[in-house]
């Protein structure tokens, strides 16, 4: 990993797909977070438009260390900045377990992105990756996943899934899962796929009188709520889930 | 109600619908039976505004419910009334598919599509307050929605935890077709093109729908034209007129002794002699 005042280039995987030269003179180091053997750990983070209307970068990186039978979750809409990225390294103990749901929306030329790396250092623990993506314009958004199971991480249980929906031509969305698996009793599984609002439902919206822009403002509800099932804590997930629709709402 | 004069309609520049004409006035039930490719489903979709069904010649009038003028008048809302000619009917091939709902149409979909991570409850709830709000009424509040659903849910008897549940997802093909018929109830249209909505139900869904479409379009001012393969919702659901669709026209029409015949003797005997 490069250090702060050195830029990270497109030739490193985990930046592949970055808007790197927004990056000039942004500090790059990471947050340290411990969550001790037994504790439960949740966080959430918004990137959403400023009142004032002015838009930077947003970078933040998570280094989490997840200790025994511990849980940690981490729920995050990436909905503003020309560049915004969350870059997550968790490291779980033993039958520890890390939830995330992760939501990126835009248009225009923006890049926002989930850059994860979730070691299972040790064996039974499990981990959870829902990331749901939606672009117009020429917006991007990508989720690059990796898991690394060591050796004597045995009853390893890993899922990850991303789907990215795509408004208009010229959005695009990348997927990168990276399994680097080392013991031989796991499960890891991921999936990805990329498509666009359906027409039936939208007809069959639109013949129960939802105007174009409620059945879509709909339809993108239900597709990005997948990254939200997880957080149980129903004020949260609303609050999350309108900055997600409020930003399609805007700017469509 | 509904006037259908000469109407041609193609799907994918393939002709389909080729001159058919049909009036329905308020207070009718019609029946339009026809043989496999008829045209049936093509007419339902036309008549909804589905993308890709396109008219290419002919007109269809529809006389909305007089439902601005009932209503407490709301300044720049009751965008539908504009539309209107001197005997209160609008051309509702001119109407967006979401219009025409709020004008009053329903349409029963052959197979309801699914919507996952959307509730009934939010999907009807919005539907409705949409239609409202381009009739210029005030929106429903959550708490008469609910008690709305709840009654229109029990006359389907269909569970109201159905309806918290995502729209038509994981439901069985009875449960759809009742869920349609709870939607129909909620949205109360003044026509309601019912497609197939007899297949995939077996005996007893079948007659709680046909209660269903009684219970709910059975008025003076209401008016219902079902499509249908078979004869068996017919007896449950009376219809005043029945229609044989073929190759894009109606070919024949007559009382409900014509679905009889229709039964008995097939298609091809039928239409020999009209």
């Amino acid at each position: 990993m490069p250090e702060a005042g050195a830029l990270p280039t497109r030739r490193e995987e985990a930046w592949r797909y970055a808007a790197v030269e927004a990056l000039q003179g942004v500090p790059l180091d990471w947050r340290e977070i411990a969550v001790a053997s037994g504790e439960s750990w949740r966080d959430t983070l918004v990137v959403a438009d400023r009142e004032d209307g002015t838009e930077g970068m947003a970078l933040t990186r998570l280094r989490i260390a997840v200790g025994e039978g511990a849980r940690c979750e981490l729920f995050a809409v990436l909905a503003a900045a020309p560049y915004a990225r969350l870059e997550v390294e968790v490291t779980l103990g033993r039958a520890a377990h890390f939830e995330f749901g992760g939501i990126t929306v835009g248009g225009r030329d923006s890049v926002r992105e989930f850059v994860t790396r979730v070691i299972h250092a040790e064996p039974e623990a499990t981990s959870n990756q829902t990331v749901r993506s939606v672009h117009w314009g020429h917006g991007t958004g990508n989720f690059l996943g990796t898991v690394e199971v060591a050796r004597d991480a045995q009853k390893t249980d890993a899922g990850q899934s991303f789907k990215g929906l795509l408004l208009e031509k010229g959005a695009s969305v990348n997927a990168v899962p990276q399994l680097e698996i080392f013991a031989d009793d796991v499960k890891c599984a991921h999936g990805a796929t990329v498509g666009q609002l359906d027409e039936a439902a939208r007809f069959y919206m639109a013949a129960r009188g939802l105007s174009p822009d409620a059945a879509r403002r709909l339809l993108v509800q239900g597709f990005i709520g997948d990254a939200l099932v997880a957080l149980d804590e129903e004020d949260a997930r609303e609050a999350l889930m309108r900055t997600a629709l409020d930003k399609l709402d805007r700017h469509l | 109600m509904l006037q259908i004069t000469d109407l041609h309609a193609n799907v994918a520049d393939k002709p389909i619908l080729k001159g058919l004409s049909l009036t329905v006035n308020a207070g009718e039930m019609h029946a339009i039976m026809g043989p496999n490719g008829a045209g049936k489903s093509t007419l339902s979709y036309v008549l909804g505004g589905r993308p890709g069904y396109e008219v290419t010649a002919g007109s269809v009038r529809f006389t909305p419910a007089p439902f601005a003028s009932s209503e407490v008048e709301t300044p720049g809302a009751a965008s539908l009334d504009f539309a209107r000619d001197e005997r209160g009917s609008v051309d509702l091939l001119a109407l967006e598919p979401h219009e025409r709902a709020a004008a009053g149409l329903f349409l029963g979909f052959q197979y309801p599509v699914e919507i996952p991570g959307v509730s009934n409850v939010q999907f009807l709830r919005e539907a409705l307050n949409s239609q409202r709000k381009l009739r210029g009424q005030e929106p429903l509040s959550g708490g008469d929605f609910l008690k709305l659903a709840r009654e229109k849910a029990a006359l389907l008897r269909l569970d109201m935890d159905m309806l918290k549940r995502h729209v038509n997802v994981g439901f069985s093909g009875g449960e759809k077709k009742r869920a349609e018929m709870v939607q129909m109830g909620i949205l109360d249209p003044r026509l309601a093109i019912l497609d197939e909505t007899d297949s995939g139900l077996d005996i007893d869904a079948l007659r709680v729908v046909g209660e269903g479409i009684n219970a709910i379009m059975r008025a003076p001012d209401k008016a219902v034209l079902l499509i249908t393969h078979y004869q068996r919702l017919l007896d449950y659901v009376k219809p005043d007129f029945v229609h044989v669709l073929a190759q894009g026209r109606i070919v024949k029409s007559g009382g409900p002794e014509l679905a009889l015949r229709l039964e008995e003797q097939g298609y091809d005997a039928v239409m020999a002699d009209a």
